[in-house]
C-alpha cells in the first residue's frame, strides 16, 4: 500500500469502461492487460455460444468471449470497430469482445453500490456492483464469474 | 531470502542430494539383485556420506543425525560385519526412502517425517550384540581438512615409490587476502608442478566466521609435492605472496607415504574404520564442519560437497562412481530452456510466415531463394530437434519413484512384490515425465493392490509367492511406449461385467467382447476392488488415469489373460511441442491432422460410398469397408455433408488398429506445427487435441482423429458433449 502515489487516495479505483449494445460496463483496470482490435477468431467446436473462439496473442492461444452473448444479449458479429479487451484474473487470461472502449474512470469506493436483488437474470450474476457517472448507469463486471473456470485438477 | 548468497548454494545442495539419492537407489537395486561387491556398497556408502557432509556444511542437524546413523550402518556392511541378507536390503530401501523424506523436509523447512527413529533402531538392531561401535566417531575433534585438487590424487601409490619430494608449509598472514591473493589458486598452481597432497591445518581456536574476519587468515596448509621440481619453481608460485605469508620449503628424500598421512579415498577401502581427514567434513558434528565450510566459501575454495563441478571420479565427496563414464554436464534453469523452446517455436512459425510471404511476392521459384529457404527450413528443424533433446530426460527417476510406491504399497497390503524395470534410460520430454507421475503411481498401486494375488493364493496356483511387476519404457515409431505388466490373476471379467451391470454402466443383457469388458475399467465410476483399501479405490479410478494420459496426447490400452496377468500399455508422444501435420480445410475452417494418424489419402467417389444405416456411411477402400465421417459435421461446423460435393478422404488409423475415413474439403499442405495448449478453460473438446499458429498468424486446431471417430462410433458427438 505504501507504494501507491499520494495523489490517489487509498479508496479510489480505476475502471475501464466499454460499451456493449448501448449499455455501459466496466472492469477493474488492474485486471486489464491490453486492448486490441478485432481479429478473426478460430471457432472451437462444441463450445458455449458466447465463446467466440481463440486468437493468436503473440504466440499464445487466447480464448475470446463475446461479452454481449455472455450477458444474454445479441452476439456481436465481429467487425473492425469491435475491440478485444484482454483481461487476466487469477491466472486465467481471456479476451472480452466488446463493441467499443469508452473511458477510464477514477471513482471512489463510496460511489460504487451493490446491485439490487432482481432475481435470476443470467446477466445479473456477472455484475458485481453499480456506478452512477454523470447520471449514467455503469455496471461493474465480476470477472471471476465471467471468465471460464480455472483448470480443474485431473488426478 | 532472495538476496541470500547461501540460498543458491543451498538449493544446489538439494539438487545434488537428488542425484545422490538416485545413485543410492541404483546401488541398492544392484545389491537387491544379488551383487554384493565392494564397489556397489561403496557407491551407496559414498552417497549417504556425501549427503551427510553437505548437510553438515549447512547445519541441517536432523539430516546430519539421520544420515550419520545410516552411514554407520553402511559402514558396517562395507566392513562385512553386517550381512546383506534380503531383509537387510529391504530395510535399507526403507531407510533410503526416509532419507529422501528427511531431505525434502529439510529443504521445505517441514517437520521431520515420522518413522525415522523406528527404522534406524530396526536397522541398528540388525547388528545384534556387535552393537554399533560408531558413536565414538561423532566425537572426534577435527584436526585437518583434506583438499583434493582435481586430477592430482587419483592414486596414492605413485607417492610411495621413493621419489624425491617437497614438504611445503604455507601459512598466510594478515594481508594476504586483503591484497587480493587467494590461497586456493596458489595451491592449484602447486598441484600443476607435480602430484600434491594438501592438508589443511585448522587451528583449535578457530573463531566463528563473521563479516569482519572474513579476510583474516586462520588456516594454514601443509603440502606434499612429489616430483622433479626445483625449489625455485615452488618459490615462484609464492612470488606474489612472499611478504604476506610464512613459507617453509623442505626437501624430502625417499618416499612420501601419504597412506599414513590423512588418508585419501583411494585407501579408504583397505581401511574400513579410519579416522580419515576426508571424513572430517562429514563425520564430525555439524559445528566444526560449518566452520570449515563457511570460512572456505568467502575464500572461494570449493565448498564441501555441493555446487562444485567435480573433476575426478575418485574424489571422496563425489557420487558419480557409477560404472558409466561421467559426462560433463551443465546445470541450467528449466525456465531458460523453456524460454528457448518457446523462442524456437516462434522461429518455426516465423519461418513458415516467411515462406508464405516469399511465395506471395512471387519470388519463390528463383533458385537461390528456393535453396536459401530450404536450408533455412532444415536448420530450423535441426535447431528445434536439438532444443527438444535438451528437455528430454531419462525416465529413471520416475521409475525409481515407482519402486518406492511398490515397496510401500506391497508392505501395506501384505503382498510380496518385486518391481523390475527395463529401459530406464529411455528419454522423454520432461513435461511428459512430470505429468506421467500421478497416473503411473495410480496404475502401479492398482497392479499391486488389485492385480497381484496374496502370497498364499499365488502358491496355490503354483506361482512363486513373490509377484513381479515389470515396468518398461521404450521408443517405438516416434512415440514412447510405457508398459506396466503384472503376473497376477488378470482381470476377472465376469466380476467386472457384474459390477458394471450393478452400477448401471451397461445394460444387463449387453453383449460385450472381452476387450469391451476390459475397457469398462476406464469408465468413470467403476471400481472393482471388493475391499476398498486406502491405496486405491478412493473414488478416482482408471478413468482419471485415462484422462491424464489422453491429456498428454497419449493412449492407454489394456490386455489381460486370466491367471497370467494384466498389461497396461501407454503410448505417448516424444515431445509435447511439435508435430508433423497435414493442414486441411473442412467447412471453411483450417485444421491440422497429425500425420502419424493418416495412413493414406484418397478421392471421395460416390460409387464407393455405401449406407449401413440411414445415418451411417461406409466407404470402400480397395476390398475393405471403413466407417465414413464428415470432418466438418463431426466438429459441428456444418449440419450435413453436401451430398454431391467433391472431397478428399483421409484414411486414419486408431491405436487398436481400426480404421476410419474422414472427409475433408481440401488438403492445403504438409508441415511441422508447433503445438499450443488450448488450456483447460473449456474442458476437453472432443476430437481436438491442441492448437497451432499457422504461417498467416491464424490459429488452427489440431485434431485427434482417433478420438473424433471413436466418439462417432458410440453416439453422435453432440450427444456426448451434452452428457459432459
Amino acid at each position: 500500500m505504501a507504494d501507491l502515489p499520494n495523489t490517489t487516495p487509498e479508496n479510489d479505483v480505476e475502471l475501464l469502461s466499454f460499451r456493449i449494445s448501448e449499455q455501459e460496463y466496466c472492469v477493474d483496470i488492474m485486471s486489464v492487460r491490453e486492448i486490441r482490435g478485432w481479429t478473426r477468431a478460430t471457432p472451437l467446436p462444441y463450445s458455449p455460444p458466447h465463446v467466440k473462439g481463440v486468437i493468436n496473442l503473440r504466440g499464445t492461444v487466447l480464448p475470446v468471449i463475446d461479452l454481449s452473448a455472455r450477458l444474454g444479449m445479441e452476439p456481436i458479429d465481429g467487425i473492425d470497430q469491435n475491440v478485444i479487451v484482454v483481461v487476466s484474473v487469477g491466472g486465467t487470461t481471456a479476451g472480452l469482445l466488446v463493441d467499443a472502449v469508452s473511458d477510464i474512470l477514477t471513482v471512489s469506493q463510496d460511489e460504487i453500490q451493490p446491485p439490487p436483488d432482481i432475481g435470476a437474470d443470467p446477466s445479473a450474476c456477472c455484475i458485481e456492483s453499480l456506478l452512477l457517472v454523470e447520471g449514467k448507469l455503469i455496471r461493474v463486471l465480476d470477472l471471476k464469474v465471467l471468465l471460464p473456470n480455472a483448470p480443474r485438477d485431473a488426478a | 531470502m532472495s538476496n541470500d548468497p547461501m540460498a543458491e548454494i543451498r538449493s544446489s545442495f538439494f539438487v545434488e542430494c537428488e542425484e545422490l539419492l538416485e545413485s543410492l537407489q541404483d546401488a541398492l537395486n544392484i545389491m537387491d539383485e544379488g551383487a554384493h561387491d565392494c564397489e556397489t556398497i561403496n557407491v551407496a556408502f559414498r552417497a549417504v556420506h556425501s549427503i551427510k557432509g553437505g548437510a553438515g556444511a549447512f547445519g541441517f542437524d536432523n539430516l546430519v543425525a539421520f544420515s550419520h546413523r545410516f552411514e554407520t550402518m553402511m559402514e558396517e556392511i562395507r566392513a562385512g560385519r553386517l550381512a546383506l541378507i534380503p531383509d537387510t536390503i529391504k530395510l535399507l530401501f526403507i531407510t533410503a526412502d526416509l532419507l529422501q523424506d528427511v531431505i525434502r523436509a529439510t529443504r521445505d523447512g517441514a517437520a521431520e517425517p515420522a518413522g525415522t527413529q523406528e527404522v534406524l533402531i530396526a536397522l541398528e538392531a540388525l547388528l545384534g550384540e556387535n552393537g554399533p561401535p560408531a558413536e565414538e566417531e561423532v566425537d572426534f575433534t577435527p584436526m585437518g581438512l583434506s583438499f583434493d585438487f582435481g586430477d592430482t590424487t587419483e592414486d596414492t601409490t605413485y607417492l610411495t615409490d621413493g621419489a624425491t619430494g617437497w614438504s611445503i608449509a604455507f601459512t598466510p598472514e594478515s594481508g594476504l587476502y586483503t591484497s587480493g591473493n587467494e590461497a586456493l589458486l596458489i595451491l592449484r598452481s602447486l598441484s600443476q608442478l607435480g602430484a600434491t597432497k594438501v592438508t589443511c591445518v585448522v587451528p583449535t581456536d578457530l573463531p566463528a566466521p563473521t563479516e569482519e574476519n572474513a579476510e583474516t587468515p586462520f588456516l594454514s596448509w601443509l603440502v606434499h609435492l612429489r616430483g622433479d621440481v626445483i625449489e625455485d619453481d615452488i618459490r615462484q608460485v609464492f612470488d606474489f605472496v612472499a611478504d604476506v605469508c610464512q613459507l617453509e620449503i623442505e626437501q624430502i628424500q625417499g618416499g612420501i607415504d601419504l597412506g599414513t598421512d590423512p588418508p585419501s579415498t583411494a585407501v579408504e577401502e583397505e581401511k574400513p574404520r579410519p579416522a580419515p581427514v576426508t571424513d572430517t567434513v562429514a563425520a564430525s558434528r555439524p559445528e566444526p564442519a560449518v566452520t570449515c565450510a563457511e570460512v572456505s566459501v568467502p575464500e572461494q575454495a570449493d565448498p564441501p560437497p555441493p555446487a562444485n563441478a567435480s573433476l575426478t571420479p575418485t574424489r571422496p565427496l563425489n557420487p558419480s562412481t557409477a560404472p558409466s563414464e561421467p559426462l560433463a554436464t551443465v546445470r541450467v534453469d528449466l525456465e531458460k530452456i523453456d524460454q528457448l523452446v518457446n523462442l524456437v517455436g516462434e522461429l518455426v512459425i516465423n519461418q513458415a510466415m516467411l515462406t508464405q510471404s516469399v511465395e506471395k511476392a512471387g519470388v519463390g521459384h528463383q533458385p537461390d531463394v528456393m535453396s536459401g529457404l530450404e536450408s533455412f527450413m532444415t536448420l530450423t528443424r535441426d535447431i528445434q530437434e536439438s532444443v527438444m533433446m535438451i528437455r528430454a530426460q531419462p525416465v529413471k527417476p520416475l521409475f525409481q519413484r515407482m519402486a518406492r510406491i511398490v515397496r510401500e504399497t506391497s508392505a501395506s497390503v501384505g503382498k510380496e512384490v518385486r518391481l523390475r524395470t527395463e529401459g530406464d534410460n529411455t528419454e522423454v520430454d520432461k513435461t511428459v515425465i512430470e505429468r506421467l507421475a500421478d497416473p503411473l503411481t495410480h496404475m502401479i498401486r492398482n497392479a499391486v493392490d488389485h492385480g497381484l494375488e496374496l502370497p498364499d493364493k499365488r502358491r496355490e496356483e503354483g506361482k512363486p509367492a513373490e509377484g513381479v511387476i515389470l515396468l518398461s519404457a521404450s521408443h517405438r515409431a516416434g512415440r514412447v511406449l510405457i508398459e506396466i505388466e503384472d503376473d497376477g490373476a488378470g482381470i476377472n471379467r465376469p466380476k467386472v461385467r457384474e459390477t458394471a451391470i450393478r452400477k448401471g454402466l451397461i445394460a444387463p443383457d449387453a453383449q460385450l467382447t472381452e476387450n469391451e469388458i476390459d475397457n469398462l475399467l476406464f469408465v468413470p465410476g467403476f471400481s472393482t476392488a471388493s475391499k476398498i483399501s486406502a491405496l486405491s479405490g478412493r473414488g478416482v479410478g482408471m478413468d482419471v488415469v485415462k484422462a491424464a494420459i489422453t491429456g498428454l496426447g497419449g493412449r492407454i490400452t489394456l490386455t489381460s489373460a486370466p491367471g497370467v496377468g494384466t498389461k497396461l500399455s501407454i503410448s505417448l508422444p516424444l515431445t509435447l511441442a511439435v508435430l508433423d501435420g497435414m493442414v486441411v480445410q473442412a467447412a471453411g475452417q483450417t485444421l491440422v491432422v497429425p500425420l502419424s494418424a493418416i495412413i493414406e489419402t484418397a478421392k471421395l467417389e460416390a460409387d464407393k460410398i455405401h449406407h449401413l444405416a440411414p445415418s451411417a456411411e461406409m466407404m470402400q477402400i480397395r476390398s475393405e469397408f471403413v466407417p465414413l465421417f464428415d470432418l466438418g459435421q463431426q466438429l459441428g461446423f456444418r449440419d450435413a455433408r453436401i451430398e454431391s460435393a467433391s472431397g478428399i478422404v483421409l484414411l486414419i488409423s486408431q491405436e487398436d488398429g481400426r480404421r476410419a475415413a474422414l472427409i475433408v474439403d481440401a488438403i492445403m499442405e504438409q508441415r511441422q506445427v508447433v503445438i499450443k495448449g488450448l488450456g483447460q478453460s473449456y474442458g476437453n473438446i472432443p476430437g481436438v487435441a491442441a492448437a497451432t499458429i499457422l504461417g498467416d498468424g491464424q490459429i488452427a486446431l489440431i485434431l485427434d482423429p482417433a478420438d473424433l471417430v471413436r466418439d462417432g462410433n458410440l453416439s453422435s458427438p453432440r450427444d456426448l458433449k451434452a452428457a459432459v
